[in-house]
């Protein structure tokens, strides 16, 4: 037997696929999000409300599950593509998966691609799908505290969305104290508190989306990144 | 269950490397964990030997694990301190500015193995072909 010595990164290969994705969808002047948050905290919703509202966009919306396709039949019923993707029991997913479910989906004519990563706040962070954009959500009932219990999440996100915002008033959610911690472990994050029933801030959050959309398209080519 | 993931693509980098160097067997991976990477030893190794049935060349191999301590370095007074310890807070000036600087590695320190033209103990090649 020889020794070889490797000294390689074992996800050195899942990044070198998710650049590789990234730059594919910058071509094509498409925003992948990856969408990362604990189950139930209304990813889903949320995402209804957006395709509801923003008509002048083409969504497409990858929906990672461990099982089940209830998640993708209500996003169709709205009249977006999606697909579901199951991850064989994986608590994430990676950018080989991202790949393997957009091609089986297909991404032509879409303007926005998320990818709604499994309900999770801790392994999604740790792994690169190739997404431009990476937005996470805590929903009011979870806590003001998760920042401070799932740190990772928060420094690797480039939003944070606050969902369930209508039931501020039943729980002992303090919205300037969950801002702080976030902003201390990321001082770039953008927060948006919203409610996806009432309507309440989510203008703000497709003003952002479609921002950042377009700053992907004006820099398509440039060689620099979205 | 993260470690499966982590276990995924550590039997995919070893397939490539040995069709790529023409390995014919590969006897033992040693990996180098970092202490505060998340990862369960126990888990890992039992996703290991489970995954690595599924792959001819890796069927007789042995997993050795080497750790590599967590270290965080303060921005506030520059010194260093053992993460598992003291956490997040540097014990010398209480800072909260402060950076893991090791400790959340998953890397392939080296493999041995044998190649299909049955040469053994000779290396053709460099270790920086691989990187």
């Amino acid at each position: 037997m020889k020794v070889i010595e490797l000294g390689k990164n074992v996800l050195a290969a899942n990044d070198v696929e998710a650049e590789a994705l990234r730059e594919r969808m910058r071509a094509e002047g498409r925003l992948l999000i990856n969408l990362m948050s604990a189950p139930g905290s209304g990813k889903t919703t949320l995402l209804s409300r957006l395709i509801g509202d923003m008509r002048d966009i083409a969504f497409g919306v990858m929906e990672a599950d461990i099982e089940s396709s209830v998640d993708a039949e209500r996003i169709e019923a709205l009249g977006a593509r999606a697909i579901q993707a199951h991850t064989g029991g994986m608590c994430h997913m990676d950018a080989y998966m991202t790949s393997a479910a957009l091609s089986e989906m297909g991404a032509d004519g879409l303007d926005i691609v998320f990818l709604e990563n499994v309900g999770n706040l801790i392994c999604p962070a740790e792994y690169d799908t190739g997404a431009g954009l990476k937005i996470m959500i805590l929903s009011v009932p979870e806590g003001d505290d998760k920042p401070l219990k799932y740190p990772l999440m928060f420094r690797e996100s480039d939003a944070l969305v606050i969902t369930k915002t209508d039931a501020l008033g039943y729980f002992d959610f303090d919205m300037g104290k969950c801002a702080e911690r976030a902003k201390k472990l990321n001082p770039a994050i953008e927060i948006f508190p919203v409610s996806a029933k009432t309507g309440e801030g989510i203008n703000k959050l497709e003003d952002y989306l479609r921002g950042k959309l377009n700053i992907l398209r004006n820099n398509k080519g440039r060689g620099t990144q979205a | 269950m993260h470690e499966m993931g982590i276990v995924l693509h550590l039997a995919e980098t070893l397939n490539e490397t040995a069709k790529t160097e023409k390995l014919s067997k590969i006897g033992s991976v040693t990996l180098q964990v970092g202490e505060v990477s998340g990862i369960m030893t126990d888990y890992f190794v039992d996703c290991w030997n489970y995954f690595k049935g599924r792959h001819p060349v890796l069927a007789e191999s042995e997993l050795r694990l080497e750790t590599i301590p967590a270290v965080t370095y303060c921005d506030g007074c520059g010194k260093t301190y053992e993460t598992v310890k003291y956490g997040r807070e540097c014990p010398y000036c209480r800072s909260g500015e402060t950076w893991l600087l090791t400790g959340n590695e998953c890397v392939i320190k080296e493999i041995e193995a044998e190649s299909e033209t049955g040469e053994e103990g000779e290396s053709s090649f460099e270790a920086g072909d691989l990187k």
